[in-house]
Formats: C-alpha cells, structure tokens, sequence
C-alpha cells in the first residue's frame, strides 16, 4: 500500500488508452480498454477465462498487437517496439524454463543476449538465485527441479536483467494450495523489497487479494472494476464483481422507491427490502441485490435493523470458525448466512424457523 | 428339408461321378510356366498355351513372370527339394549353368522334338548354334541400334561405326550400362570383322581396344538400366541414338507410332527358349515342349511379337502381326534382308569375363 | 535393505523374509509373478517369431554367405587335397592332375561341376570354361594326367587355377571380402589392390555415404521450415500441407519416379520452362536427372515425410512460451530461434536424419531408374549381385561391409549426440 501512495504521481507508467483488439475481424475480445498503472504497483488483471486479460497481458508484452489504441510504457508508446526491446520481464505459466539450459545458464540468458561482462553476469546470476534461496541449484537442468523450485527460477530469470516492469501470467496456476500461497508470499515480498512494478494476470480471486495493490475485474473484454482489493470486496460496483469476489447472496426486484440515501425494492415474492443505491436506474427499474453472508445477522434485535425477515433453515455445514447455514427467505433457497463459532450464539437445527436481518450499507442495489 | 437333402446328395453324386469320368479319361494337370511377362508372355499365351489348353481341355497352365530371376528361383526349388516351376524361358547362358548345375534335364533333340514338316531332324532345323546341351531355342531377338531422324539435317546414319561418330552425327547416345554388346559394337566400329570379335576380346588389348573406342563417345552417353528406358529416352528427344531390343524397338515405332528407325548392322543376336526342371511332371512338359516348338507354333509367335523363330523351317510361314496387318517378315531379326551383319553373342565368353568386364566397365563408368 | 537396517539396528540375527505361510517371501514373489510373465512372453512371442524369421535369420544367414565357401572342398575333394603340400611356385605334381581328373569325372556325373566352375570364375576370368569343357571329356583324361590335362586346355599347365584351388578349398574364405574392398590375390597369394581400372565398390561406397549425407541435409533444409509451419499453423491449414507432405506415401514408386523424370529430364517441363524464359539457351538444358543430382533429388522428395513426421511431432510438443520468453528476456527473434528453439528441436532433427540416412544408404529403386550413372549407390550392385550375376557370396559381403558401416556410424552418432536424444514421435 506503501508503494501505490509513494508512487501516484506515477500513474501513468504503464497506459493503456482506448485498446481495443479483435482476432477475426468480428468479434472484439478487448473492448475500449483504459487502464493506468502505476510505477511500483502490484495490479491484477483479474477475471474468468475468455475475459481478455490474457490478451492484454501479452498486448503489453509484445506478442499480440493492438488492433486499434495505444499502449504507453513510460509516456512512450510501444505499439512498434518488439518484444525484446520493450525491457519487460515475463513469467509464464509453464515457467518456460529452456530445458536444454541449466539453472544459471537460464538466468544467464538475458544477460548475455545483452552482451554482459562474464563477471558481471556470474555476479547478478548469483545474487539473482541468492534472491529466491536457491543458491544450490545453479548447475542443476529444470527438469531436476521441483515445481516450486522452477516458479523461483522463473520468477529469478525475469527480473535478474532488472526490467522496470515485470508481468507475470498465471504464474501459480501449476502449483498447489499449500506451495501456492507460499509463492503468492514470497512473489509479494520480492515486489515490495524491489520496487518493480508488476502487472499479475489470474482467475483465482484469493491470490488476487492477497498480493495486489489494486485489482481490475475483467469480464467480456471490459474492465467491470479497478480497485484496491477491500474496496472491491466492500463496495462492488456491479453484479458481476459482487458475485465473482468472495461469496454473495443475490436477491432480484424492482425498484419501488428511492431517494438519495437509501432505496426501497420489492423482491420477487413481494417482500420489501432497504438497501444501498450503487448502481440502479430510477424507480421501476430491476435491480439485484447483493449481501455479504458474514454481514446476516442471525436474531437481531427487535427494530436494530430495517431488513428483519423470518427464515427456515435447510441446511447446515459445520467449517469450524464458522457454521455455514443456508436459509429460505425472500423467496430464495439459496441464501447463505455465516454463523460465527461463537459461544455467544445460540444453536439452531434444521428445519428450525429463526430470524435474521441485515443493515440497509451492507445490502447494495446494483445492476440487474 | 428331407428333399433339400436330397437335391443336394443327387447332386454330390453326379459331380462325384462326373469327376471320376473325367480323371478315367484324363488326368486334369496343371502347368506351371515361367516368362519374362508383359508382351512377351502375351505372345507365348497366344501362339502356344491358348492353342495347347483347346486342344486339350485336361491341361491348365498358369504363367509366372519369373524369369528374370530364374536360375536363383531354380536353385531354391531344387536346394528345397520342391520344385514347382515345370518350364522356364531363359537365356542359353543361365541355361547352360542351370545345365552344369544338373538342375534341368538335357535335352535329346532329334529324340524329344519335332520334325520339320519336310523331315529334316530337330538339330539341323534349329539355326545353328542356338540348340544347347539342355536349351531348347524359341526365338531370335537381337539388340540393335536406333535413331532419331529428326535428330540428323543432313545424311542419316546407318551403320555401327555412325554411333561412333560425333562429328557427322551429334547428338547424345543411350547404351546399356553393361558391357555385353557395347564392347563388340566398339570392336565393330573400330574394323574388326564380327567374326573375329570374340577373339579379340579374349586378349588383354582387345579389351583396351574397346575402352579406348568407347572413350572416343563417352560424354554423349546416356546409361540406360531397364529395357523399357531406352525407347522412352528416344521417344522423349533425350538422346539421338539409343541400343534396345529389337522388340521393345518394334512396338515403340510400329505400335506406339515413335519417329525412330532400327539399324540392322552389327544386331548382337541372342536365343531365348526353354529348359525344364528336373521336376515331377517332366513327361507332360516334353510332350507340350515337342508341339509348342514345332515349326507351325514357332512361326505362329511371329504374329504377336517381332522375333524371329528358331527354325530355319519358320521362317517362310512367318505372317502379318495380328493386330496390326503389318508383314513381320520385314521385322524380324532373322530376315536376311537384316542378318547381313549379326553379331551372334558369345555366351561362353560372357560367362567367363563377365564378372571381370563388367567390373572393369562399371569403373569405366565412374571415371 | 530394509533388512540390513533392521539387522544392524536391533543387532537381531539376518533371517530370510517370509510370508506369512512361512514360504520365503522371494519364492512366494516369483511365483506370483511367473504367471505374469509367462502371460507377457506369450503376448510378444507372435512378434519375436516374426522377427526371428524376417529379421535375425536373414541377417544371420547374409553374415554367413559372405564367407561360406562349401562347394570347392565338396566337389574336389582329392584335388584340393593333393595340393595340401604344394608350394605355389612350381608346377603342381602329377598326384594333383590325377586327383583333378578324378574329381572332374565325378562332378560330370553328378553334374556338379557347373557350380564349382562358377565359383572358380569369381577368382579367375575363365575358369569356368576350363573346368566345364575338361568336365565334358573328362572320361577321356588318361595318365599321365599333366600331359592330359595340358592337352585338353593349356591353362591347367599354369599355376594360376591351381593356386585359386589352393587358396579357397577352405570351408570359408575372406574371398568376397577382398574382392568388396577392390582388393584380389596377387599371383605370390597376397593381397594387393585391384588393378586401377577395375576399381568400384570403394569409391561406390564412399559415394553413397556422400549421397546419403546430401539427401539428408536437402531434406532437413527443406523439412524444418515445412514442419515449422505445420507445427504452427492452424489446423485446418496444417491438415492441408500435411497432405502435401504426405502425398509421396500415398502415390506409387513409379509413378513419382516417371514424373520425376517428366519434369527434369533435358527436354523436360523445367528445363522447357528455363528455356521460355530465356534463363538458360535450347543448347544449355541443364543435365538433371540421369545422375547424382537426379539422385539427390527424387530421393529428397520420396524421403522428405521420414524428416518432416518426427520434426513436426517434436516441434508440435514445443509451447510457443519458450520463444515468447527469450524474446522477452531481450532475445532479438533470431536469437530466440536459434538459441532456444533449434537446441529444443534437436531430438526430431536426430530422428529424422538417421531415419532419413539409413533409408538412404541402402536405397535402389530410385537411383537405378534416374540416377544415371554418377547417381548409382552401392545397393544397386548388391541388387546386381543377387539377382543378375548371383554371385551371393559378394553381394553378402558388400551388404556386410555396409550394415557394419551403419552400426559404426550410429555408434559415432550415439556418442556425439546421444540416442536418449531421439524422438520419433
């Protein structure tokens, strides 16, 4: 977080302006893309597969070119550079570690494609492994690695010629859950003891919280939002964010009434809910409702709250620091409340009938 | 069902006994004759097997095209103690090894072949020369010299030494890549008598003599390996001159309409005919050899291909093609219109320095 | 192991592993897996036959004939014999005339003399008429012998035929071996090289591994590109070329070779077309088939699919990441292909040219139909040898010579580049 308020005069480094790009002439896959990174963020293209990030990635890259825009590095545009002279790092997915070339002779590569000084290059290789504490692997083919062991070298090799800018494509995808958030540590504490900027592409919306300054949801070629990850979680913009990031209960009506502050919506069973305007119409417009489970309260008291509905419980799941408790109400079966392991509350069973409310902040009236 | 059974028992019983009526009649063989294929065997087919099998309803024979490989096919079967092959055409010089090898039966001429018609005995009215210890001769074919007309503004060639040639008659040559007929015709060409060829070759400086004519010629030659590239390298205008059988010859110019004329100088002549195996069905196979080389059928083969029969007593029955109309007699090698000039190859000197020559001669090509 | 440790761990006497029926538990192992294995060979046995039969035995019995040599210690028996203590220098004794003239009436009547004169003619130009004409009358041969023999051909007065006698009445004999290197006999029985104008299969031997080795490179130079495109294109497109690629599988030997021969011969379509075009004179038609370059060529183009299958199938597993990554570590697209891409094609680029090289050595059809005589390879004479002249015992050995070259150069070819490194698909 440091780094983004250090850092946002710089916004601005990386600029994609009005990109738009299309692979068969019919169909655009990035749609009026306009995206400002700044120098020494950590920015996550975040979204489904198909959703364009990808594309984007590997239009700053270089391999893909923009079929209408711009793309500023640094206030120059770099439409026409090619991908070896734009300076960028790149880790892949595969870690694209050459096989035929040892770990050191790997991260030798760009050094000597740069015409380095033989000791130069030893020195920067060695301090490159000393970076990612794999200092006894130089002689070793990547193929005698671990998956985790050939992440580091990936990551080593993209920063070891110290780009500016180092993108990194579903680096993590390969590994698993424990190795993972390990890497997703380690990947963060180099980006913030170096100061680079990196510009992270993944699906998986945990890793994008843990590591970014800001994330930008992609979905159908368009940024949905681009925001730091607790505004994103806290404050959805749309649908579409709401239910891609952390879990959501959804509620669809119409709009009865509204005014600056608050509106009132009529849900489909005809119950009437107070929610949040973020991004609504007017009055009569359709809107879906978006609500945390952990923001439910379960037996609130008497007018505390201006939602209070009666709710049957279908379904219980026991995970520990929580109870995960699916209700009927408001006309849904799927509406899911996190009940916190706490000897303060009070043990329900299926098929009980219990009542549960919720704040007018916590429920957001957004796009239908 | 009880009539099906019947019906089918009635019918079993009929062919049963029609088989052994049969078999009390004739046996039914079968025949197993080997060829060089192609037109060749078309015409033994016609002239010989198709006549032979009317004539004869209890005789099957079945060609195999096994000839060019017939002295190792002959060897495995009688290695094998099988021998499945009960006639082979072949060239008198594998005959003749076949023969030393006991692999095929000697043949008493005058005893198992036919007469001429006026009674002359088999061994004197075979030509001279072709009839060997266990070769029973069929036809005379040669290898001869062709040109391209069209290739020559001025006189056309018309004898062995013109291919020698180059200043009167440019243009490239196409000769087998063996030395058999090549080193005559350089012999030929530089003065020696075709009798005499032979023994010159014998000698060391014979052989030189006959490089060093070849040598004169060299950079206008093109090497043909199979029979049927020659024709097609004249027919292409690769090549002015090209050596070939005299059939393959006839059938690229009578049949196929090729500009190109035959030189009958210096023809190397050659027999073509039959040996028979040291098989089971030795009595059947003499019995249709003593007709199918009877005057008649060795005139009869003319019609279909241009080589000449084997019987002086042939020759004056020889026709006209019987597809084309054109008279054979013109066409075949034996014509004395054609003879004045033939080089009757030598098989026992082939078979002693052929090893050495063609040696010698495949360097000569690399050089 | 497991047992060492327990035994130096606890100190406890070494026992054998038993199951628990107290059968050792090793025994128990193979009988178990007996059947597995009985199961395993029956399932490869049809193949092993097979290969036995196409495989082992024909090259086993090709080794053989290249120094078998029966028929001259079969058929003259006494002679050879009678020349055990002879000394080579002067006339052979009376007692060798009368074991030839002994041996000859028997091959006569056995009608075995065909073949020992054929053998003998491979040593000496016209032994075979000289021992088949003395065979014919030989019932006239009377003693003394020298003088019969003499008279009925005056080579046996040479010492020629006797040494030949002398030197292959051995069951076997590196007769075909000298012969296959233009060696032969020298008249003092060394070995001394052939007289220069009868010299062949060395230089055909060499001029086959050249010719191989061009065929292989033409084929690598055109199959990368052709397998790189096919790698990378879209597959509808791929499909297409991979059909063109193909074709020369789908359409008969002679077929392509004739249409080989359409277009290059001198008045073919291409030279046509030069001439058109006015690049080269009616009287400069380039000369392209009928030799080696007509060689190279045809077999370029028949053997093209050996190169180009194994090269795609490898560059097909290659991610288009690899190059991605070196160009974005700064490689210029030149230095990423070479540098990373090549090196990983490296295993395709290995099978293809053994594939391609080994069809090649031994390659004959093509070269004998437009190969001339510059485009002929060793093949074509072991061809000529067993099916024209029969002399097996030479083709044997020049198909020796040449399977030893091809094991040696594939053991050059596995210490430089490693066979572990060949992917055939």
């Amino acid at each position: 977080m440091t780094n983004v308020s250090a850092a946002a005069d710089d916004y601005g480094f990386v600029r994609f302006a009005n990109v738009q790009k299309s692979y068969d002439g019919e169909i655009l896959v990035v749609k009026d893309l306009n995206l400002d990174i700044a120098k020494g963020e950590f920015l996550t293209m975040l979204g489904p597969s198909g959703s364009g990030k990808t594309t984007c990635l590997m239009m700053l890259a270089g391999f893909e070119s923009a079929t209408y825009g711009e793309i500023r590095l640094k206030n120059e545009r770099i439409d026409n550079v090619p991908p070896h002279k734009r300076g960028i790092g790149m880790v892949f997915q595969n870690y694209a570690l050459f096989p035929h070339m040892t770990v050191a002779e790997n991260l030798a590569f760009p050094l000597r494609v740069r015409k380095m000084g033989k000791a130069e290059i030893e020195d920067r290789v060695k301090r490159a492994l000393e970076m990612v504490e794999l200092p006894a692997m130089a002689g070793r083919m990547p193929a005698q690695l671990s998956g985790g062991q050939q992440q580091r070298v990936a990551v080593a090799r993209a920063l070891v010629f110290e780009p500016d800018l180092v993108l990194m494509d579903e680096p993590l995808g390969a590994l698993d859950k424990n190795l993972r958030e390990q890497m997703q540590y380690e990947i963060k504490h180099i980006h913030e003891s170096l100061g680079v900027t990196v510009v992270y592409v993944t699906h998986d919306q945990s890793e994008a919280l843990t590591m970014s300054n800001r994330i930008a949801v992609f979905n159908d070629g368009v940024i949905q939002q681009l925001a730091p990850p607790a505004d994103l979680y806290e404050r959805p913009d749309n649908a579409f964010v709401a239910a891609f990031i952390g879990e959501n209960n959804k509620l669809k009506g119409k709009v009865e009434q509204m005014d600056g502050q608050s509106c009132t919506v009529r849900l489909e069973d005809g119950s009437s809910v107070v929610a949040l305007p973020v991004n609504v119409g007017g009055k009569g417009e359709p809107t879906t409702l978006s609500l945390r489970p952990e923001r439910v309260v379960v037996a609130p008291a008497e007018g505390s709250l201006p939602n209070a509905f009666e709710a049957r419980v279908e379904e219980l799941i026991y995970l520990g620091d929580h109870i995960r408790t699916r209700v009927s109400v408001c006309g849904t079966d799927e509406f899911i409340v996190k009940i916190p392991n706490a000897q303060s509350h009070a043990r329900i069973s299926r098929g009980e009938m219990v009542r549960i409310g919720w704040a007018m902040e916590d429920c957001r009236a957004l796009d239908a | 069902m009880s009539k099906l059974k019947t019906t089918i028992i009635g019918a079993g019983a009929i062919a049963v006994s029609a088989l052994a009526l049969n078999a009390y009649a004739q046996d039914p063989i079968s025949l197993t004759v080997v060829s060089w294929g192609g037109a060749y065997t078309a015409s033994q087919n016609r002239a010989y097997h198709e006549p032979y099998m009317e004539e004869n309803p209890h005789v099957t024979i079945i060609n195999d095209d096994g000839s060019a490989n017939a002295l190792a096919g002959l060897r495995a079967q009688h290695q094998a103690g099988n021998v499945t092959w009960d006639l082979v055409d072949m060239l008198p010089s594998d005959a003749q090894l076949a023969c030393d090898e006991g692999i095929v039966i000697p043949i008493d001429h005058d005893e198992m072949l036919a007469a001429a018609p006026d009674g002359t005995p088999a061994s004197e009215d075979f030509l001279p020369g072709s009839l060997g210890e266990c070769f029973i001769p069929q036809i005379v074919y040669s290898t001869v010299l062709t040109f391209r007309p069209d290739a020559f503004d001025g006189d056309q060639p018309e004898s062995i030494a013109d291919l020698f040639d180059v200043e009167n008659f440019p243009g490239r040559r196409a000769l087998q890549d063996r030395p058999g007929t090549n080193l005559e015709w350089a012999l030929y060409a530089d003065g020696v008598p075709v009798d005499e060829i032979y023994d010159v070759l014998r000698t060391p400086e014979g052989v030189d003599r006959a490089f060093a004519k070849l040598d004169t010629i060299k950079e206008h030659i093109v090497f043909w390996t199979e029979g049927a590239q020659a024709p097609q390298l004249l027919a292409d205008g690769e090549v002015a001159f090209a050596t070939g059988y005299n059939g393959r010859m006839f059938d690229a110019i009578e049949v196929e309409g090729m500009n190109a004329e035959i030189i009958w100088d210096g023809q190397v002549v050659e027999w073509d005919g039959w040996v028979i195996p040291d098989g089971p069905n030795v009595d059947k196979v003499l019995e249709y050899v003593s007709w199918a080389t009877d005057t008649q059928r060795l005139a009869d083969q003319a019609k279909f291909i241009s080589y000449g029969p084997a019987r002086a007593s042939s020759a004056p029955l020889v026709g006209e093609h019987a597809d084309l109309g054109i008279d054979m007699n013109a066409h075949m090698p034996t014509n004395p219109d054609n003879y004045f000039a033939p080089i009757v190859l030598d098989n026992d000197f082939w078979t002693d320095y052929g090893d050495e020559l063609r040696e010698r001669f495949a360097n000569w090509m690399l050089q | 192991m497991a047992q060492a440790d327990a035994a130096s761990l606890g100190g406890a006497p070494i026992t054998a592993m038993v199951t628990a029926d107290g059968v050792p538990l090793k025994k128990s192992l193979a009988k178990a897996e007996r059947r597995r294995k009985i199961t395993a060979f029956l399932l490869v046995a049809p193949l092993l036959a097979f290969i036995i039969f196409t495989f082992v035995i024909p090259i086993g019995s090709m080794l053989f004939r290249s120094v078998d040599n029966p028929i001259i210690v079969q058929v003259l028996p006494r002679t050879v014999d009678a020349l055990q203590e002879w000394d080579g220098q002067d006339i052979p004794p009376e007692s060798a005339f009368a074991a030839m003239a002994e041996d000859l009436v028997e091959a006569q009547a056995n009608r075995t003399v065909g073949r020992v004169a054929v053998r003998l003619n491979y040593e000496m130009s016209g032994a075979r008429s000289l021992l088949t004409a003395t065979a014919r009358r030989a019932d006239d041969l009377a003693a003394p012998f020298q003088e019969s023999l003499v008279d009925a051909n005056p080579r046996w007065g040479d010492t020629e035929i006797w040494a030949a006698i002398q030197r292959e009445g051995r069951r076997f004999t590196p007769a075909y071996f000298v012969s296959a290197i233009d060696m032969r006999y020298a008249s003092d029985g060394s070995i001394e090289r052939q007289p220069e104008n009868q010299r062949i299969y060395v230089t055909l031997f060499i001029r086959t591994l050249m010719l191989s080795v061009a065929i292989t490179l033409t084929t690598l130079l055109l199959g990368y590109p052709i397998a790189y495109l096919l790698a990378t294109l879209p597959l509808r497109y791929s499909n297409l070329l991979m059909i063109c690629v193909l074709l020369p599988f789908w359409t008969s030997l002679l077929v392509r070779t004739t249409a080989w021969i359409v277009l290059l011969q001198q008045q073919g379509v291409l030279n046509d077309i030069l001439v058109a075009l006015g690049i080269i004179g009616d009287n400069g038609r380039i000369m392209m088939v009928y030799n080696a370059a007509g060689t190279i060529i045809a077999m370029t183009h028949i053997l093209l699919p050996f190169m180009v299958l194994p090269l795609y199938s490898v560059m097909k597993g290659i991610p288009p990441s690899y190059v991605r990554a070196a160009r974005s570590l700064g490689a210029n697209p030149w230095t990423a292909f070479w540098k990373v891409y090549v090196p990983q094609t490296m295993p395709g680029v290995g099978a293809g040219a053994v594939l391609v090289f080994i069809i090649s050595i031994g390659y004959y059809i093509t070269p004998a139909l437009v190969g001339g005589q510059s485009g002929q390879m060793i093949s074509n004479l072991i061809a000529f040898h067993m099916q024209n002249s029969l002399n097996w015992g030479l083709a044997a050995a020049l198909g020796t010579i040449l399977l030893a070259g091809v094991l040696i150069l594939y053991w050059v070819y596995n210490r430089i580049v490693g066979v572990d490194n060949v992917k055939l698909g």
